[in-house]
């Protein structure tokens, strides 16, 4: 029996793939194969034909950035022009907007900003909850990290900190790749991969639940991709906190790595790679932002059971240079012509 | 090969496949319906290997859309114009030669060309239109005219369809493109292009030009107001066609774009619409060597994915699309070569530069 064959027989089985199999899979399996075995997958894990999605809304409070990613468009320095941090005004009008428009939760993230301290964070977190009835997704680790050193306080109580004025989930951004080696040449300023996943356990352990993410085709080859799939997978087995996996395609437009986009195709095949690696996450979504709509659609039989969020408001990806947007009833349309019962859910993937 | 599906009508026609059967309209209808995608991708690219194996063609081609004055008016078209509207135009002769050899230093293998029935235009006009392009362009194949336009010529003419063939083959014409079908039914005809011909006529014209030793493409326009069974039955009033001429060449789906036109509220066809299509055409035309992934409607991300579900050609770098940006389109206009080949090799594939015929061209014979 060839190699691909018995790496295929275990997923049929149900057996755990190490990272050798994982990685054979990526480089041999041709697209459909790598589909029908994400696709059973996905039934596996959400057995009805339903495809859920979020009503919310990406609020950044602040584009000013030390990280200086070299992925990244978004980001200001202190000293550019165009940096800013969002206003009372302007976090109250987005949030009142949101929610008349039937938003259930806000993705809240910015930039590692030098002058921002906690009471920063606490103070906006206060303020939304005293004037508003909605779940606050917010932050990543290496925001929560960037606090945690200027405030000298461990990740454990940062994170108390944060979830007692507020803070409800975290998102998984700032994931990237999690070898340190590709961290290094692309983000040297940002948080290291274990500091990544202890700021995930950390929350996990305190009752929060996240959601992990991982943005590749820039500096990464398949080796590392299996690496940050096998770390995230032992962080669940030790805390089963994440929600719901998420990964798409690094946009090179405006940003200081110069390499070519990755395929749709390629972007199915991790996708579909990622369902069958993650035997211990429910949920995979996938990525409207990065890949349009009709690759979204497609990747609804290569492993995804999710469309993300209808996003009323995305800036980072957008200042990449790829801004399409899905109005909820273009989302719930593709998903129904696509055979599924489109399903509003919350933070957690309940059915709202 | 070892295949499961997630929808057991899938097996039976799988089944068929594997023996070399003939697929029926009722596995036509069940393609279209599935809700295993997958599963129906696995067996369209199982005929697509056995023809084509892993090879992906393209041609580098230029489009001219001599003009867009049409006195047809199709409901579903955005392009068209009356004479003497702002944006109308008609190329002239030095505009068509301007054109080409603005690009003359390409390595142009095709041209494309169709326009719009003007009715201001003489049938010398084409004649010319020909000759001109041979000239400036010896080496490149012309692929031109639909049989909508080759029906309005032979009026035009006084010629008999023979008659009008011949005379455009002397003049340089070596193909045609297969535009114009639509949808091959009286009720769809009669609702959205009734001034244009039927398909009794556009399958008899079609049957003599390849009488007359001329290959065409074929086409099917979907996803406006046509019906599953009435897309199954316009596949196979194709196959039955070919299987009387064998003039067929590649048979492309195009996916229907109403912005500007008057179906403007029908909303966009869906990757799944599109990769069903494909599927569909790969399955049910048996005897067409080739199913064209047609970018430019779908887009280019899109038509990476239809190389795995049963398309084995991109059609051509074109640059220059017209007629498909004005009913909204939003891929680029034109591919350079090299976008091409990446295309088609990040998709999976090994990219096969041909020229019209399908003979690939090895450019260090050139």
């Amino acid at each position: 029996m060839s190699d691909l064959n018995r790496i295929i027989r275990k997923i049929i089985n149900n057996q755990r793939l190490d990272k050798q199999d994982g990685l054979a899979l990526l480089e041999q399996a041709d697209l459909l194969t790598m589909g029908g075995l994400a696709n059973e997958k996905r039934y596996l894990f959400n057995p009805k034909k339903k495809v859920t999605y979020v009503v919310d809304r990406n609020i950044n409070y602040t584009n000013i950035c030390v990280s200086g990613c070299r992925f990244c468009a978004f980001y200001k320095t202190p000293s550019q022009n165009g940096g800013y941090v969002i206003s009372k005004d302007s976090l109250s009008q987005k949030i009142q907007e949101t929610i008349d428009l039937g938003g259930t939760q806000i993705l809240l993230q910015g930039g590692m900003h030098p002058d921002l301290d906690l009471s920063f964070y606490v103070d906006m977190l206060t303020f939304i909850k005293q004037n508003f009835d909605i779940h606050i997704h917010g932050f990543s680790p290496p925001e929560i990290d960037f606090i945690a050193q200027k405030s000298s306080l461990s990740i454990a109580d940062t994170i108390t900190v944060l979830k007692d004025a507020g803070l409800a989930s975290i998102p998984g951004g700032g994931a990237e790749i999690l070898c340190d080696d590709i961290r290094q040449q692309a983000s040297p300023n940002k948080c290291l991969s274990d500091t990544w996943l202890d700021v995930m356990r950390q929350a996990h352990l305190l009752g929060m639940r996240s959601s992990a993410t991982m943005m590749f085709g820039h500096l990464e080859d398949d080796a590392h991709i299996l690496e940050h799939l096998d770390k995230i997978r032992s962080l669940q087995d030790e805390t089963h906190g994440f929600t719901a996996f998420i990964p798409w395609t690094f946009q090179p437009d405006n940003t200081r790595i110069e390499v070519k986009k990755k395929s749709s195709v390629e972007y199915l095949r991790v996708l579909a790679l990622s369902r069958v690696y993650l035997d211990n996450i429910d949920n995979v979504q996938a990525s409207w932002v990065t890949q349009g709509d009709k690759i979204a659609q497609t990747a609804l039989f290569f492993g995804a059971n999710d469309m993300g969020s209808t996003m009323i408001e995305e800036n980072v990806v957008a200042s990449a240079g790829v801004d399409f947007m899905l109005p909820k009833e273009e989302l719930t349309r593709l998903i129904q012509a696509a055979g599924f019962e489109p399903r509003q859910r919350d933070c957690f993937y309940n059915l709202i | 090969m070892e295949l499961s599906f997630l929808d057991k009508r899938l097996e039976a026609i799988y089944k068929k496949v594997l023996n070399n059967s003939r697929l029926s309209k009722e596995d036509g209808i069940n393609i279209y319906k599935t809700h295993d995608l997958i599963g129906l991708g696995k067996i369209a690219d199982h005929v697509r290997r056995r023809h084509h194996g892993r090879k992906a063609f393209y041609v580098y081609n230029q489009h001219l859309n001599y003009t867009n004055v049409c006195k047809n008016r199709c409901r579903f078209c955005a392009y068209a114009k009356d004479d003497g509207e702002r944006e109308a135009y008609v190329w002239s002769m030095e505009e068509i030669r301007a054109r080409l050899l603005d690009r003359i230093d390409e390595p142009i293998h095709e041209l494309h060309i169709v326009g719009g029935l003007n009715e201001s235009l003489t049938f010398d006009y084409f004649i010319d239109l020909l000759k001109t392009v041979k000239q400036v362009r010896p080496t490149a194949t012309i692929k031109a005219f639909t049989c909508v336009e080759i029906d309005y010529l032979s009026n035009l003419a006084g010629l008999t369809i023979e008659q009008t063939i011949h005379k455009l083959k002397d003049a340089g014409l070596e193909m045609m493109p297969g535009g114009g079908a639509e949808i091959l039914n009286t009720r769809i005809h009669d609702s959205l292009f009734p001034k244009k011909i039927d398909h009794k006529r556009w399958l008899d014209i079609v049957r003599a030009v390849h009488k007359a030793g001329i290959t065409t493409n074929a086409t099917m326009l979907y996803g406006h107001i046509e019906t599953v069974e009435e897309r199954v039955d316009h596949l196979i009033a194709l196959r039955e066609l070919q299987d009387e001429t064998g003039g067929f060449s590649a048979f492309i789906p195009l996916a229907f774009h109403s912005e500007n036109t008057e179906l403007s509220d029908l909303p966009a066809t869906t990757a799944v619409d599109d990769l069903k299509n494909i599927a569909a055409a790969r399955l049910m035309l048996d005897n067409f060597p080739h199913i064209k992934a047609y970018w430019v409607m779908i887009g280019e991300k899109l038509a990476q994915v239809a190389l795995n579900f049963g398309a084995d050609d991109l059609d051509g770098t074109i640059i220059e699309e017209r007629i498909t940006h004005t009913a909204g389109a939003r891929s680029a206009k034109g591919l350079a070569k090299d976008q091409m080949e990446q295309m088609i090799l990040s998709a999976g594939f090994i990219p096969i530069q041909r020229d019209s015929f399908y003979n690939e061209i090895n450019e260090l014979n050139i």
